[in-house]
């Protein structure tokens, strides 16, 4: 009745996850209460749940990931302090079992659940506002995909209570993750809520692709748009070349573990290597689906704050498409020690070498951009220098890794660790947290507290170094990644010097969450009047703050790059348009509902209570079927009410 | 300054920027939706690509079990062929006639199209549970897990689109042909030749090659 | 809906009909006759020794490529003018990643296979 559900789920016997999933438990309800009580439930519903605006549906992405972020850390956190005490004799005070647990949470979370909702907000919030548009092509599965990541997000958290999460890594490499080695519903939730989420990413990226080819201002050619918009396309269209084979490669070893197939079991034929070799030809090209966005945000602030047209913008769009592209033909570089020949290894090493050359262009731009430039060291523009320190060095120790002799010495040590976080924190973190700061009061109409970003920079800057440096002398040591107990007691003083780096990371992320409680009382004293506080050179900052739903009363008429900055300075005598009316699209349950069902299935799926699973999917294809049949999508703004609103913006 | 509506191409873009170069503003919900579509197409052709290439490698692993030459039913795999074919024949000139307002005349074209895509389907669903009759079901080795997976999956792709069809037949019956319906239609149609072209792989590397 | 702008200014759609209904229907009749053929010489080149034993496969996949073609050209109406640029694009991308993914992933697990110990037969 209840497939493989019973009380035992529930770890009663283990301290840590019961006492926090408790503590989260009355956190949430509190918040319900709370919101009940207020009788916030019609305006919540309305405004936000069933929204189907890009810009709420961005900063609830950038809202699940920053929560999301908090997780991530903690298991962060806690791993760092077991490899700080754990050593020789001492045993630390997570059990093997348990650490394999955090780890692969951790890995999972902060790529699916932290980064990605980070980036595909942020171009959610930006780009249709860049491209001089209403929203996106698809603004009703625009909502789907979102609440989808959500339901993702939501089944990896009820892991820690109802039941346990896969013990494999982020990776689920199989043999370990199949049946025989992972009987246990922990490899189900990593696929279930990955497979969920997944299907929502993809949605995502076929929208923004469509949005950016066929939704453009009048007169914005491709070579007149962003170069965040291209970065922005660059990523939806690796987006939709690589997610499908992460869905294929999952249902695969799903059908392994659920029907007793054969493709990467240990006998009756399988092929493990064949799901390394299909995870990474995803893998890869999605750190670049993380990465590329960030590099527009940086093309943006460094302009921005530099006071500087972008130094050299088709060089920029090149190297864009070029690392798009490459991204596909590198992928074995993750494998190098798997065994194959030396002419395979060879042609991916040369080619994760090359894919380094259109990066060092985009980063010689930007230096190129504030040389002779008016820079103004706001806290975007700090997390951008910031950037390029950083992001040179990970880029280098990549480069390095590429190298395949180098790369058997170095595969999963903590070199391989150090190399990635470097990358990933400097780089999609840095940029997320730039995109953040700077593009908060388009969003919310008023600036963030400058002082506890430059803060919350310093700590995360400083405490990157001190917690990911040693992480590299130790991989050249010989230390390798994952490690639950630390056998030579010669690394522990670098350890320590790690665990310290992490607890000024944490006071970054305190920093953070005090900017936004501060900046949130006292924001009428930083009120964006004019929409555009940073002096701004694209079309978002021609806007109001926050836009008015329809974002654009008239669409503007794109003449150059930078459109905003050319109407600026070349501004005519400013005449009232004569409005029309504006279709604007009916928000929809059809995302948040479709989503509910999503949980209710992937947790049946999950736990094999075949009933409810089925009840789950026909109720949710039922939710689209009904959302499909409808015609009447839109409804009007009657011109005098355009033109009221937009004469009292 | 020239006003536009999302829906709408404004009225005087000069030609340089119209064509070619993209700078003649958004394009038609007719467009966007189509686009949007091709490009969901291309993202499930690359999902069919990695169950191809689990079957490239997997072919040969049969665990001591049946092989594909030992297995395969040329005649019946000719018939499906045909069914398929000509269901995307059918469903070619059904839109033809949804194009021009015909609704008639396109369900009729749908129940053709409907029909031979449920053979397809049956074909394939006798030919795999005779396969699982003699022991050479999924579970027997990797090579048949690859083979059931691939074609299996193709036919969940026909059979949702079986589904989805007699769905917007609902609509056309209920609605007409007003531009919404007609869209749907016209994305339907391009999810039914798609699924054509990937059987043109399937019975070439899988059957024929087998 | 349709507006006669929306002809002057924007791409072709696969798919879409922009002739005549008597080219359209040549079209699709054209379309599958040149398909009947190549399915059947598929079936033919793989079941008799017309094409030189070793040529087969090759032959297979040529038939295979022409077929998709004919779908591409004759029922999705994919043109080569300046309209259909975005459609080409994508499809050439697309193209370009299916064979990355097949053909890259045959080469890199035959290499590996290829380095694997010798396995006692069970």
């Amino acid at each position: 009745m209840l497939g493989k559900l019973s009380w035992d789920a529930i770890p009663f016997n283990e301290p840590l996850p019961l006492l926090s999933g408790a503590v989260i438990g009355i956190v949430i309800l509190a918040i319900l209460v709370t919101v009940t009580l207020k009788g916030w439930w019609p305006y919540l519903w309305r405004e936000w749940l069933t929204s189907v605006d890009h810009k709420r549906i961005g900063v609830m992405y950038v809202a699940l990931g920053l929560i999301m972020l908090l997780r991530g850390f903690s298991d962060a956190i806690m791993m760092r302090t077991q490899q700080a005490i754990a050593v020789g004799s001492a045993q630390g005070y997570l059990p093997p079992q348990h650490y394999d647990q955090v780890f692969s949470a951790h890995g999972t979370i902060m790529i699916f659940f932290v980064a990605m909702p980070l980036v595909i907000g942020l171009m959610n919030l930006v780009v249709p506002l860049q491209l001089g548009v209403r929203d996106v092509a698809f603004p009703v599965l625009n909502s789907i995909s979102l609440w989808l990541t959500a339901t993702g997000a939501l089944l990896i958290n009820l892991s820690l209570v109802i039941g346990n999460f896969a013990r494999t890594g982020w990776m689920g490499y199989p043999p370990l993750s199949e049946l025989p080695f992972s009987p246990d519903v922990g490899v189900d939730y990593y696929l279930w809520s990955l497979q969920i989420s997944g299907v929502g990413t993809l949605l995502t990226g076929i929208n923004f692709v469509t949005t950016i080819l066929k939704l453009r201002a009048p007169g914005m050619t491709y070579f007149r748009m962003p170069v965040f918009c291209w970065t922005a396309l660059a990523t939806n269209l690796l987006i939709v070349a690589a997610f499908p084979v992460l869905t294929a490669t999952f249902v695969m070893l799903l059908l392994d573990r659920y029907l007793g197939m054969h493709f990467f079991t240990n006998d009756g034929g399988g092929n493990q290597m064949m799901y390394v070799n299909l995870f990474w030809a995803w893998g890869h090209p999605e750190v670049y689906i993380l990465i590329l966005p960030a590099f527009g945000i940086f093309s943006e602030v460094v302009a921005t704050f530099s006071g500087k047209a972008l130094f050299s913008y088709r060089s920029m769009v090149w190297a864009t498409l070029g690392i798009c592209v490459l991204s596909y033909m590198v992928w074995l570089h993750h494998f190098f020690t798997m065994g194959a020949g030396a002419n395979v290894n060879a042609f991916f090493g040369i080619m994760s070498a090359i894919i380094a050359v259109p990066t060092g262009v985009k980063v010689f731009n930007w230096l190129f951009t504030m040389f002779r430039g008016r820079v103004v060291f706001q806290t975007p523009m700090l997390f951008s220098v910031g950037f390029m320190v950083t992001f040179v060095i990970g880029g280098l120790t990549g480069v390095l890794l590429a190298v395949p002799p180098v790369d058997f010495v170095l595969h999963n040590s903590t070199f391989l660790v150090a190399h990635f976080h470097n990358v990933i924190i400097g780089g999609v973190i840095f940029g997320a947290l730039a995109g953040i700061n700077y593009w908060f009061p388009k969003a919310f109409g008023f600036t963030l507290d400058e002082r506890l970003g430059k803060a919350s920079f310093w700590c995360w800057l400083i405490g990157f170094y001190l917690a990911f440096m040693p992480l590299y002398a130790l991989g050249l040591m010989g230390m390798t990644r994952r490690l639950e107990h630390i056998p030579d007691p010669s690394w522990q003083p670098l350890l320590l010097v790690a665990e310290a780096g992490a607890i000024v990371i944490f006071c970054g992320i305190l920093c953070q969450a005090a900017q936004l409680y501060v900046s949130i009382r006292t924001r009428e004293r930083r009120l964006d009047l004019t929409g555009d506080p940073w002096n701004g050179r694209t079309l978002e900052w021609s806007t109001s703050s926050p836009p008015p739903a329809y974002n654009f009363a008239v669409l503007p008429r794109v003449e150059t790059i930078d459109a905003f900055w050319h109407m600026k300075h070349t501004a005519p005598a400013p005449v009232e348009p004569a409005y029309e009316a504006i279709e604007i699209p009916h928000n929809s349950p059809a995302g948040f509902i479709t989503a509910f069902f999503a949980v209710v299935m992937g947790f049946s799926l999950i736990w094999q209570i075949w009933w409810l699973a089925i009840l789950g999917f026909l109720a949710a294809a039922t939710v689209v079927l009904i959302a499909g049949w409808s015609i009447e999508r839109e409804h009007e703004i009657p011109a005098s009410e355009v033109a009221q609103m937009e004469r009292t913006r | 300054m020239t006003i536009a509506t999302i829906d709408k191409a404004p009225a005087a873009v000069p030609t340089e920027l119209a064509r070619g170069r993209g700078g003649g503003g958004p394009a038609s919900k007719r467009i966007v939706v189509a686009y949007g579509f091709w490009i969901f197409i291309l993202s499930d052709m690359v999902m069919f690509s990695a169950l191809f290439a689990a079957y490239a490698v997997l072919r040969g692993n049969t665990a001591g079990g049946p092989t594909g030459a030992q297995l395969f039913n040329l005649r019946s795999v000719f018939i499906e062929t045909m069914c398929l074919l000509l269901s995307s024949y059918t469903c070619g000139l059904g839109a033809l006639s949804a194009e021009r307002r015909r609704p008639a005349l396109f369900l009729m074209f749908a129940v053709f199209t409907f029909v031979l895509g449920a053979a397809f389907l049956f074909i394939e669903a006798t030919e795999f549970a005779a396969l699982v009759e003699k022991d050479a079901g999924p579970s027997r080795s990797g090579f048949l897990s690859a083979f059931f997976t691939l074609v299996g999956m193709h036919g969940a792709h026909v059979a949702s689109g079986l589904i989805a069809l007699v769905y917007l037949a609902a609509q056309v019956i209920a609605k007409g042909l007003p531009a919404a319906v007609l869209r749907r239609l016209l994305c339907w149609s391009l999810f039914w030749h798609a699924l054509d072209i990937v059987w043109v792989g399937v019975f070439t590397l899988v059957y024929l090659m087998g | 809906m349709t507006d006669a702008h929306e002809h002057m200014y924007d791409d072709r759609t696969p798919g879409v009909e922009e002739h005549e209904p008597t080219a359209s229907y040549l079209s699709y009749t054209a379309g599958l006759g040149l398909a009947i053929v190549a399915t059947i010489a598929s079936f033919v080149v793989s079941q008799t020794n017309l094409l030189w034993a070793p040529g087969i496969p090759v032959g297979l996949v040529v038939l295979a490529f022409a077929q998709i073609g004919v779908h591409l050209v004759f029922f999705l109406h994919l043109g080569s003018g300046p309209d259909s640029t975005n459609n080409i694009l994508a499809l050439a991308f697309g193209v370009l990643i299916v064979f990355l993914v097949i053909a890259g992933s045959v080469w890199i697990i035959a290499n590996l296979n290829s380095n694997m110990m010798p396995m006692p037969t069970p």
